[in-house]
């Protein structure tokens, strides 16, 4: 089991270090869309400050939703989804692994760059540690979610991803509130860790039934 | 490794509301190899695919020594007993030979690095194994995929259009890895439309007779 596991985590790491574009386009998007931000709404610090939380947040929940869309397709493609499927390995471990493999690529690096694009924002660093922390546990909420939409939309011929935004964007909604909400608190200098607590709660919840949600759609797809 | 008894019982496949074959009976015993015929849209990837648990059957069932495997008590050691390989081979363009077998094998149990390097050099491909395979011909991915063939070892091989792209040596070679692993006792089940006939211990079941 462990070393299935482990196999998964090389191969995933090897497909991504060879198609880097992949992995950067996300980011780069995410770093344009805050960067073009002052530059078309004026450099006022209240104004940017006010709004940071919420163009931060829009922009790594699309971020991740465009590299959501490729999560499965290849495998489906070259038939390995069917190798997957038919693995006395349960499908649910395996796609558990691909999804903290996709997050380790998407959302782990947007949190990385996050403390710069806030400064940029004018953010105090008081409130970065939050911010980051937020988006830490709230990617991860969006990238399991959004591995469901992913499997569901595996199979179809083109327009896959417009179906996907569809499908998933109204579960993301609870995350962006939550995850604006919690910058609005620690702004104001209110306490925040009812909020962080919900945000885990979401986490936890996703963490453990998306998974069986992904493996059933994925077992959908490759069945057609 | 003998494999144990196939019964395909009744089975009726269907897609998109079209009936691909009704009522398709054939049992199989150890150390036979049925070549599934049929002109194109008859249902020899469906019937193939129902077989190895991909896709749902409209009807009827499918045994393996003795018990049900689409949905039944059977399922899990039918899964550990059988090596698909489908019409999509599973090899990933960016990865090498070497890394492409050793993620597909270790989905079931990992293997050795030497064992990898023998069975690239069986199937001819020795010095390719760090070759990126999208730098290779679809010939050579196709070998790579049949190296499973050595180094997971099965009792029930299913095979979708195992001869495509492969030149005549590696055809004959093919045939003649199929031929030794029925006489160990192995199951094949193989769809192809390349001709079969001169060998005698190949059964057919021909699925635009079916209907």
């Amino acid at each position: 089991m462990r070393a299935v596991i482990w196999q998964l985590l090389q191969r995933e790491w090897q497909l991504s270090w060879r198609r880097p574009g992949d992995v950067l386009n996300p980011l780069v998007f995410f770093a344009m869309v805050i960067t073009l931000f002052p530059l078309a709404v004026g450099p006022e610090p209240q104004m940017l400050q006010r709004m940071a939380s919420g163009v931060i947040w829009v922009a790594a929940l699309l971020a991740t939703l465009l590299s959501l869309d490729g999560l499965f397709r290849s495998d489906f493609e070259d038939g390995s989804l069917e190798q997957w499927v038919l693995s006395p390995h349960p499908l649910t471990l395996l796609v558990l692994v691909k999804v903290l493999h996709h997050w380790l690529m998407c959302g782990v690096l947007l949190v990385l760059l996050t403390p710069l694009l806030g400064m940029m924002l004018a953010l105090p660093w008081s409130v970065i540690p939050v911010l980051c922390v937020t988006l830490l546990l709230g990617t991860a909420v969006l990238s399991l979610l959004g591995a469901i939409g992913a499997a569901l939309t595996v199979g179809l011929k083109g327009g896959g991803s417009m179906l996907l935004a569809l499908l998933i964007l109204p579960l993301y909604i609870p995350v962006l509130i939550l995850g604006t909400g919690t910058m609005d608190a620690a702004l104001q200098g209110l306490p925040v860790q009812g909020y962080l607590l919900w945000m885990s709660c979401l986490a936890v919840l996703a963490l453990s039934l998306s998974p069986l949600a992904i493996a059933a759609g994925l077992r959908i797809g490759v069945s057609e | 490794m003998a494999a144990e008894q196939i019964d395909i019982i009744d089975l009726t496949c269907e897609r998109d509301e079209r009936e691909l074959f009704r009522g398709l009976s054939c049992r199989l015993q150890a150390g036979e190899v049925l070549q599934v015929a049929g002109p194109n849209g008859a249902g020899k990837t469906s019937l193939l695919r129902i077989l190895a648990g991909l896709m749902p059957a409209a009807d009827g069932d499918v045994h393996y020594g003795g018990r049900s495997v689409l949905g039944g008590s059977g399922r899990e050691h039918w899964r550990r007993s059988l090596l698909f390989l489908g019409h999509a081979t599973a090899v990933k363009a960016t990865l090498t030979a070497e890394e492409n077998l050793a993620w597909l094998c270790a989905l079931d149990q990992p293997v050795a690095p030497e064992a990898i390097w023998d069975a690239l050099a069986a199937v001819g491909l020795r010095g390719y194994e760090d070759v990126p395979c999208r730098q290779m011909s679809a010939g050579q991915q196709r070998r790579v995929a049949l190296a499973r063939l050595r180094l997971q070892h099965k009792p029930v091989w299913v095979l979708d259009e195992p001869f495509t792209a492969l030149d005549q040596a590696a055809v004959r070679a093919l045939e003649q890895q199929i031929l030794a692993f029925a006489d160990t006792g192995g199951t094949v089940v193989l769809t192809t439309h390349h001709s079969l006939d001169h060998l005698s211990q190949v059964r057919q079941l021909d699925l635009g007779r079916v209907v």
